[in-house]
C-alpha cells in the first residue's frame, strides 16, 4: 500500500519537475531542476529494486551531467532571442501525425507487463530461474547487468569515459589557450 | 507502520524542497533545494530499505550521500568561479550576476 503511494507521489513529482523544466526560462534553474529530476528517477529505480541502475542514474544524471551542463553554461552565454510571432501550426501538425502513427504502432504490441510477451520469453525465464545459481549475485538486475551483460556494460563504461575525456579536453583546452594569449 | 509514517513525512518534505527549487528567486535557494532534495532522497531510500526488508540497499544510500556532496561542491565552485580551472582564490564571478 505504502509502496504504491510512494510510487505515485514520486512519479507526480517527476511530472511537476518536467513541466517546470519546460516552463522555466533561467538556464541555471533548469540545470538544478534536471539534477532533482535525476535524483528522483534514481529513487524510483531504487524502489523498483534496480539498485545498479539507480546508482548509475545518481552518479551520471545528478552528478556528472549537472556539472558538465553548468560548465558549458559558464563558457557560453545564456540569453535568448525573442520568440518569433508566427504560429507553429505546421510543426504541430507534423508532430501530431507522427504521434498518431506511433500510437497506432503500439496497438499490436502485447500489453504492458504481459508475461507471455516475446521479450519476456526469450532469456528472461533463465535469468529468473538460474540467475542466482549461475552468477551468485542476489539481486536479479545486478546479475543481468554485471554478469550476463558484462561486456555490454564494459562497452557503455568505455563510451561514457571517452565522452567525459573529450568534453573535459574541449572545456579545458579553451581555457588554456586563453591563458596563453593573456601572457603574450 | 512507523516506517510508513516516516516515508510520508519525508515525501512531504521533498514536496517543500521541490517548491523552493521551483520558486527560488536566487541561485543559492535552488542549490540548497537540490542539496536538501538529495538528502531527502537518501533518507527515503533508507526508510524504504526497512519498509521492504531489503537492508542491503542501505550501502547504496551511503554512496548517494557522497555523490550528492561532491556534486553540490562542484556546483558551488562553478557558481562562485565560473570554471573548474582556476584555484580557489581567483574569482571571475561570471555566474554571480544571475
Amino acid at each position: 500500500m505504502i509502496d504504491i503511494l510512494i510510487d505515485i507521489i514520486l512519479l507526480s513529482f517527476l511530472a511537476i519537475i518536467a513541466i517546470a523544466i519546460i516552463r522555466t526560462r533561467s538556464l541555471l534553474a533548469v540545470i538544478m531542476l534536471f539534477s532533482i529530476f535525476s535524483l528522483l528517477s534514481a529513487g524510483l529505480f531504487m524502489v523498483l529494486d534496480a539498485s545498479d541502475v539507480a546508482f548509475t542514474e545518481a552518479a551520471v544524471g545528478a552528478g556528472i551531467s549537472t556539472v558538465l551542463m553548468l560548465a558549458t553554461l559558464a563558457l557560453t552565454k545564456s540569453y535568448e532571442e525573442k520568440p518569433s510571432s508566427h504560429r507553429p501550426w505546421i510543426p504541430l501538425l507534423v508532430v501530431s501525425v507522427t504521434a498518431a502513427f506511433l500510437v497506432y504502432g503500439t496497438i499490436d504490441m502485447p500489453p504492458f507487463g504481459d508475461p507471455n510477451a516475446p521479450a519476456h520469453q526469450h532469456v528472461a525465464p533463465r535469468y529468473i530461474e538460474q540467475g542466482a545459481k549461475e552468477t551468485g549475485v542476489p539481486n536479479l538486475v545486478t546479475a543481468v547487468l554485471a554478469s550476463y551483460r558484462g561486456f555490454d556494460t564494459l562497452g557503455e563504461v568505455t563510451v561514457v569515459f571517452t565522452a567525459g575525456i573529450g568534453v573535459l579536453l574541449l572545456l579545458g583546452g579553451r581555457q588554456r589557450r586563453k591563458k596563453k594569449k593573456e601572457k603574450r | 507502520m512507523i516506517y510508513a509514517a516516516a516515508a510520508l513525512a519525508i515525501l512531504v518534505t521533498m514536496g517543500l524542497a521541490l517548491t523552493r527549487a521551483l520558486l527560488g528567486p536566487t541561485v543559492y535557494d535552488r542549490i540548497l533545494a537540490v542539496n536538501m532534495f538529495g538528502t531527502k532522497t537518501v533518507l527515503l531510500i533508507a526508510v524504504f530499505a526497512f519498509l521492504s526488508d531489503r537492508t542491503d540497499i542501505l550501502d547504496i544510500a551511503l554512496l548517494y550521500v557522497l555523490i550528492n556532496f561532491i556534486s553540490v561542491i562542484a556546483v558551488l565552485k562553478l557558481v562562485e568561479q565560473g570554471n573548474f580551472f582556476t584555484s580557489g582564490e581567483s574569482t571571475t564571478n561570471k555566474m554571480k550576476s544571475k
